[in-house]
């Protein structure tokens, strides 16, 4: 089942770079957001698969799609080849793969991750905030801090692209109140 | 046109279940998977149906462009609030129990309040991008 999933992957990775329509990429990457929602199902975090599934496959596809609108939709040929991208990311490739190699083996439960504040978590929850989900306790209580500055991040991302996006209204009506003046 | 029919209709059928889902995944958040963020992504998916199928101005009739902007610093001031009551009662900031009289009851209905905070803030943050990104087109 992984390899079945982490072959789809690749395979759809390799078909985003070689895409050359945008429009065509956008829709290879609904698939590859669907795949990971799927991987991360095989994982037990059912939490993040529903994330990546509604944001990667359904807003940012939107997203991407408005943006498409207001670009040219083809992405232009390479002048010339560029073979020091390819092994900067070769190299980070490598190195990635080289710490995996440290990592304890997949799906071992008494990992190093496990052993500090988790079982205290798992085993308190419903005794400290009477939520069973562990995931939502440790979010939105244990590490409610983390959880604000994320949806501050939000907030500013959000801010960010309606300045940067929307037209100057106030700029505008100042302009016209000058020019009636 | 015939298309578009079916697009409609099927689009008005969907919508109150794709509501009452965005509500489940917020409200069951405590037992089941999901939670205000996924909610909130939900809600916005919503808006975002509406407006292709219908246009934006149908979608601005449900959720107009100054109420979607203001929610999205609302979520944060009713997340951040949250915390500032327990720093008024005199723990510390963000510590839910001083909300009810046992620790564990106030923990849970904190959760519950900043999880709504987080559903206001991204499903605002959401529509308003979609917005910005679709009046820009015009």
């Amino acid at each position: 089942m992984n390899t079945v999933l982490l072959t789809l992957l690749a395979v759809v990775t390799v078909a985003v770079v070689r895409q050359r329509s945008l429009f065509g990429v956008v829709v290879l990457t609904i698939i590859y957001s669907f795949l990971m929602a799927s991987v991360l199902i095989v994982l037990d975090a059912v939490d993040v698969a529903m994330t990546e599934a509604s944001v990667g496959a359904g807003i940012s596809t939107v997203i991407l799609l408005a943006t498409l609108h207001l670009i040219k939709t083809t992405e232009m040929r390479p002048v010339r080849p560029r073979l020091l991208p390819l092994f900067v990311a070769a190299g980070t490739g490598a190195v990635l793969v080289w710490g995996t190699l440290v990592l304890p083996p997949f799906g071992t439960s008494d990992a190093i991750i496990h052993q500090h504040v988790v079982p205290r978590y798992i085993a308190d929850t419903i005794k400290e905030t009477n939520v069973p989900n562990v995931v939502t306790s440790v979010l939105a209580d244990y590490r409610g801090y983390d959880t604000l500055g994320e949806t501050t991040v939000i907030f500013t991302a959000g801010m960010g692209v309606m300045l940067l996006l929307r037209r100057g209204r106030h700029r505008g009506s100042a302009d016209r109140e000058k020019t009636s003046k | 046109m015939s298309l578009n029919l079916i697009l409609r209709v099927g689009t008005k059928l969907i919508l109150p279940f794709i509501l009452l889902f965005a509500l489940y995944v917020q409200f069951h958040g405590d037992f089941g998977p999901g939670g205000g963020f996924q909610a909130g992504v939900i809600t916005a998916g919503m808006v975002i149906l509406v407006a292709i199928t219908f246009g934006l101005e149908a979608a601005q009739r449900i959720a107009p462009r100054g109420l979607v902007e203001r929610m999205v610093p609302i979520g944060v001031l009713i997340y951040a609030g949250t915390g500032v009551i327990g720093l008024l009662l005199g723990k510390n900031y963000l510590d839910y129990s001083v909300l009810a009289h046992e620790a564990a009851h106030g923990r849970e209905l904190g959760i519950f309040l900043i999880e709504t905070g987080v559903l206001v803030t991204v499903s605002g943050t959401m529509t308003s991008v979609f917005y910005a990104f679709v009046e820009r087109g015009r």
